[in-house]
């Protein structure tokens, strides 16, 4: 293809977008296109399937039958979201099979907030209530992104993570009017995640370098400082509403900005848990891991053994 | 008489609750999504025949318990599942292993249950096999797949239903409690169940090509309260959170 081609196949390309129609996997589409969508699908793939390692931490611990079976359905949507999204990022040309080996090699990045262990009974409540929420402020933007997969991956994972969102926020809402114990885990709890669950947007703007090329494919709608405002203005009320203290004295209502200003992230400790330093990062890809290497076997004899049948029926068929 | 109904319920429930809880332990673990997603959809269903057995046993108690008092707060001999149930997940053939063992009873058990005079029981036997029915069928194919699979998964799949045979004569050993049931056509006589289950069981080992294991000597226990060594640490994890803030709600 001359270079003339590939520039009119591109502007035809840019100007489907700009009309909101949705780029299908058979259809053409620049390489750069199809390499950062497998990189956001497969890393939002991957942080589905780590997110439930500490969860699951707590999964034989719960302190009610309710509470069990809520959990580990929880749990279990989780990884069914981990599912559509590798099935549309193999829509694009890569196998599952890479993606897990770029996981495990440190190569693809997950979200750094499974990285921070789960403690109390009360992190359970937190993570569907903050993680849950901030995750639904991401991607509902997603639902009305370019590539088709995608966006339809979206509608049911949103449905879901609202769910999860709504779940874990009862959680909180009755250890808040529980005794005093009960409160002071949900507080306790709140402390520990207030700051991780904010850095869930990502790098201020200023040193978020992909931003632009992203908005244009409609693989973001707002910045990640525009986000986390809107996660802030959502949650504060929140907060307040069953009597927690969000853990920032920098914390005020702007009348001028009609927004909560708040304070500096610690982007010290981001970038140590983004590079692989946070305080479960090595047990949590220890874990897929060897999930991954001890399940080896398994997935040979699977395939032995379907082969087997197959090569009976062919000699039945002759 | 209705104190008999309600232990007899609980011996019921509890192979559900320590087979759902090992399960549970694997969310996340397992060697492919899709496995883990199913064994996670398993511990799902035995969770909820759990809850139906408990506040069906709640309400025939009419005292403070509820199905979380049931589940949480008794003492380890008060607990009476079969000692098959609460062996550890050694590995994924074991896992199987355990499961099929188990699921083909259940299975068997529950197409009885459905008969019992007590409607209620009678409700949850019918709902609950449903869900068995697809477990067994689950359970069986990752049986017969392992067997028939690789020399390393035949191996291992055979080892796993060499150790876990001598937990299988206590599914059939009728206590005293289970006797009266019977009689009283409340519950099922489980000795009865050892043929057709083992007729199955055969069948499906024999497709995965692996040989029975020819085994003299069982071990039970688990009916009377007497258990293996694993349940003190299985209860110490489940109970945790009731017995570190008694009396509470969550
Ligand atoms: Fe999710
Ligand atoms: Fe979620």
């Amino acid at each position: 293809m001359s270079e003339l081609e590939t520039k009119s196949l591109e502007e035809r390309f840019n100007q489907r977008i700009a009309n909101d129609e949705k780029i299908e996997p058979k259809d053409w589409m620049p390489e750069k296109y199809r390499k950062t969508h497998i990189r956001q699908i497969s890393q939002h793939a991957h942080s589905e399937i780590v997110g439930m390692l500490p969860e699951g931490n707590w999964i034989s611990r719960c302190p009610t039958l309710r509470r069990k079976v809520a959990l580990l359905a929880k749990v279990q949507d989780e990884g069914g979201h981990g599912l559509y999204l590798y099935s549309a990022a193999e829509t694009l040309g890569i196998s599952r099979e890479e993606m897990f080996d770029q996981l495990h090699t440190g190569e693809a990045k997950y979200s750094s907030i499974f990285n921070y262990p789960t403690l109390t009974w009360a992190d359970i409540g937190t993570i569907g209530w903050l993680v849950d929420g901030a995750a639904i402020m991401n991607q509902v933007a997603l639902i009305n992104t370019s590539f088709g997969p995608y966006g339809r991956a979206m509608i049911r994972i949103c449905k879901e993570e609202s769910f999860h969102q709504r779940q874990g926020f009862e959680i909180i809402m009755t250890l808040m009017n529980g005794t005093d114990e009960q409160k002071a885990m949900a507080q306790d709890s709140l402390n520990r995640f207030w700051w991780p669950a904010l850095m869930m947007f990502g790098p201020r703007d200023a040193d978020s370098p992909n931003s632009e090329q992203s908005m244009l494919w409609k693989l973001k709608r707002k910045t990640n400082d525009e986000l986390r405002q809107a996660f802030v203005d959502q949650t504060v009320p929140q907060a307040e509403l069953i009597g927690l203290t969000i853990p920032d004295p920098q914390l005020k209502w702007n009348e001028d900005r009609k927004h909560y200003d708040f304070g500096d992230l610690n982007w010290e400790e981001f970038w140590q848990v983004v590079h692989g330093h946070g305080p479960c990062n090595k047990q949590r890809l220890d874990a897929r891991k060897n999930a991954w290497n001890n399940g080896a076997w398994v997935r040979d004899a699977a395939m032995a053994h379907a082969e087997k049948n197959a090569n009976r029926e062919l000699k039945q068929a002759v | 008489m209705s104190n008999h109904l309600v232990q007899y319920i609980c011996g019921i429930a509890d192979n559900s609750l320590i087979l759902g809880q090992r399960l549970g332990e694997l969310c996340g673990h397992g060697p492919s999504l899709e496995t883990d997603i199913a064994l996670t959809n398993i511990s799902l269903d035995l969770f909820g025949q759990v809850r139906s057995y408990f506040q069906y046993a709640a309400e025939l108690q009419g005292d403070q318990s509820s199905e979380d008092t049931f589940a949480f707060l008794r003492k380890e001999r008060e607990y009476r599942n079969v000692l098959l149930v609460e062996q550890p997940n050694t590995d994924f053939a074991y896992i199987i292993g355990r499961q099929f063992l188990f699921d083909v009873y259940h299975q068997l058990f529950l197409e009885k249950l459905q008969s019992s005079s007590d409607q209620t029981l009678a409700a949850i036997a019918k709902k609950s096999l449903k869900e068995v029915t697809y477990h067994v069928r689950f359970s069986s194919d990752w049986v017969i797949r392992l067997g028939d699979g690789t020399e390393e998964s035949h191996n291992r799949m055979s080892a796993a239903i060499e150790d876990l045979w001598i937990f299988t004569e206590e599914l059939f050993s009728c206590t005293e409690l289970e006797k009266e049931m019977s009689n009283s056509a409340l519950g099922v006589d489980v000795s009865l169940l050892r043929e057709a289950y083992l007729n199955r069981v055969h069948a499906v080992l024999n497709e995965a090509t692996i040989a029975i294991p020819d085994v003299k000597y069982f071990q039970k226990g688990g009916k009377q309260g007497i258990h293996s060594e694993h349940m003190g640490y299985i209860l110490t994890e489940m109970q945790y959170m009731q017995r570190t803030f008694p009396n509470m709600t969550w």
